[in-house]
């Protein structure tokens, strides 16, 4: 272990601000990257989903019309 | 061989076995970012010159090879993708772009992080950094081109070629420290000699270097399943699929 | 299938044709070379007339004006072709696309980096150039403008098919164009204070060499899937 206390840790040999700026824009982007990318796949299938509700809607107006 | 390699083009299969390879990616993303980052955050003996500054290197580093490994791999799997007319190749490209722009800026900023305490300043125009800068224009480039056309598979196309021309530059990057006297020091792991850090500097840096490199195969793995069930909508399976996921 | 025409006249024929074509419409030579002039005259204006502090930024404003009134010009390089069908008519013709994509090219560097280069020392005058960079202004223009026009051609011809295609385009090739930029104005700089600038003329000629092999087949290919 290299640092004494939870404070000596936090304060980085004085470089704290740079060091966890460096981490804390790493961390959320990477966050934001991940959730975005994970939502993707529900996005895609409930849109195939409505585009499939959208064309038997299409279907059953047309077979009234017949 | 081909024929093998073939059968993984069929957009299911490829959707599957990108279902069974994520667990082990995300498993060994977590792993090893973990062990690396906390090593590197706590036990690695602080640099005599720079102080505690230095430990941004263990996102810098691993985000900035990774940018060009990045590259790369969605350079290869366009040539692939418009050589052998393969659409998964095609989809695993039009995935790794965001991911990629995304690694890219981490690397700019930490780089930025770390020169203004070392260099005094956030930013300076030298070889390696506007290389670098060049490198984010490129995959944004590359997103807005494939967005941009409404036919996927010839968005694609396009998007190919701008990749494959954008391959020029990553030597540039990589060996623009060696080239040009330049504010950015040089590599500090290399391959073939002895590296120019100790033991314990050195090895969380490996191990993170490795855990980005997973990090970007498990998020470009969900993401290719997206971009499958996106290009494949009309095919049976995919419409068993969302049926499911509304009724759930 | 046969050829029916030599390689040299494929060529010769299609950048008459072009030649000739952009000599009935003049303001398409014209317009991008007042483009040029203006924006280089917009820069005293902005940053002040003191011939010192425009020494030092020539080089840089020439160029970065050169690469806006390049890329401008280039957008309609294919896009007339485009529209009446005749570039369709030459992806179909037995002659190699890469010839007939190379006379286009060269066409349009004849018509916009020619003038360009010709019109370059007149503003180094106005801009106060270093007497000694003269030479080299010139020499990084001659070598660099075809370099523009081949990498700016690839961006062209992927986004020819897109309505929205103009802003677009810059974002694809002024990435492109940044290590022609870098290269000619540290030469001219190295030339203002007397020191050997051989050295960035190899590298921008080797640029020229080498997107002038690989380019034409990018063009060609990038041609292809726009207009399918």
């Amino acid at each position: 272990m290299q640092f004494e206390s939870i404070n000596d840790f936090l304060n980085m040999g004085g470089y704290a601000f740079y060091v966890w700026l460096a981490y804390g824009v790493t961390f959320t982007s990477l966050t934001m990257l991940i959730i975005l990318s994970a939502r993707r796949k529900r996005k895609v299938l409930t849109e195939i989903a409505s585009k499939m509700a959208r064309e038997e809607k299409l279907k059953e107006s047309r077979g009234n019309k017949l | 061989m081909w024929k093998w390699l073939n059968s993984y083009a069929d957009p299911e299969r490829s959707y599957k076995l990108a279902g069974t390879l994520l667990p082990w990616f995300v498993c060994l993303a977590i792993a090893l970012i973990g062990v690396g980052t906390t090593w590197g955050l706590l036990f690695a003996p602080m640099d005599y010159q720079q102080g505690d500054s230095f430990r941004i290197i263990y996102i810098h580093v691993p985000a900035a090879s990774m940018s060009m490994a990045a590259y790369m791999g969605m350079a290869t799997a366009s040539f692939i993708g418009i050589v052998w007319q393969i659409k998964a190749a095609d989809w695993a490209a039009a995935s790794i772009a965001p991911i990629g722009a995304v690694i890219t800026f981490i690397a700019l900023f930490t780089g930025a992080a770390w020169g203004k305490p070392m260099w005094g300043t956030w930013w300076v125009w030298d070889a390696r950094l506007t290389s670098e800068l060049v490198l984010l224009f490129l995959y944004l480039g590359v997103i807005a081109l494939y967005a941009s056309f409404e036919d996927k598979v010839l968005a694609a196309r396009a998007a190919g070629i701008l990749a494959i021309v954008g391959v020029v530059n990553i030597p540039i990057i990589k060996y623009s420290v060696d080239w040009w006297s330049s504010l950015h020091q040089p590599a500090t792991i290399k391959i073939t000699e002895k590296s120019t850090m100790t033991g314990d500097m050195l090895y969380p840096l490996i191990i993170n270097i490795f855990g980005f490199g997973m990090m970007i195969g498990a998020i470009t793995l969900v993401r290719f399943r997206a971009e499958v069930l996106a290009r494949n909508g009309m095919r049976p399976w995919v419409r068993a699929l969302a049926t499911q996921e509304v009724s759930k | 299938m046969k050829r029916g025409i030599s390689y040299t006249k494929a060529f010769t024929t299609l950048l008459q044709r072009d030649l000739r074509i952009a000599i009935r419409h003049r303001g398409d030579i014209f317009n991008p070379l007042l483009f040029f002039i203006l924006v280089v005259t917009l820069f005293p204006l902005g940053i002040g007339p003191e011939p010192q502090v425009l020494t030092r930024v020539a080089p840089g404003i020439i160029w970065v004006a050169a690469l806006l009134a390049s890329m401008l010009s280039l957008e309609r390089l294919f896009k007339a072709d485009y529209n009446d069908g005749s570039l369709e008519q030459m992806l179909l013709s037995p002659q190699p696309l890469v010839i007939l994509v190379l006379a286009k090219v060269f066409a349009h560097w004849i018509l916009t980096g020619v003038p360009l280069i010709l019109v370059a020392p007149l503003l180094a005058v106005l801009l106060h150039l270093d007497s000694n960079s003269y030479v080299a202004l010139m020499a990084t223009l001659a070598l660099g403008t075809p370099v523009l026009s081949l990498l700016g051609a690839i961006g062209v011809a992927l986004t020819v098919g897109l309505r929205k295609g103009g802003v677009l385009l810059s974002l694809l090739i002024l990435p492109l164009y940044i290590p022609v930029l870098i290269f000619a104005t540290s030469a001219i700089d190295s030339a203002s204070i007397n020191l050997p600038y051989s050295g960035q003329l190899a590298i921008i000629g080797a640029m020229l060499i080498g997107s002038l092999i690989m380019a034409p087949f990018a063009i060609g290919a990038s041609l292809r899937v726009s207009t399918n």
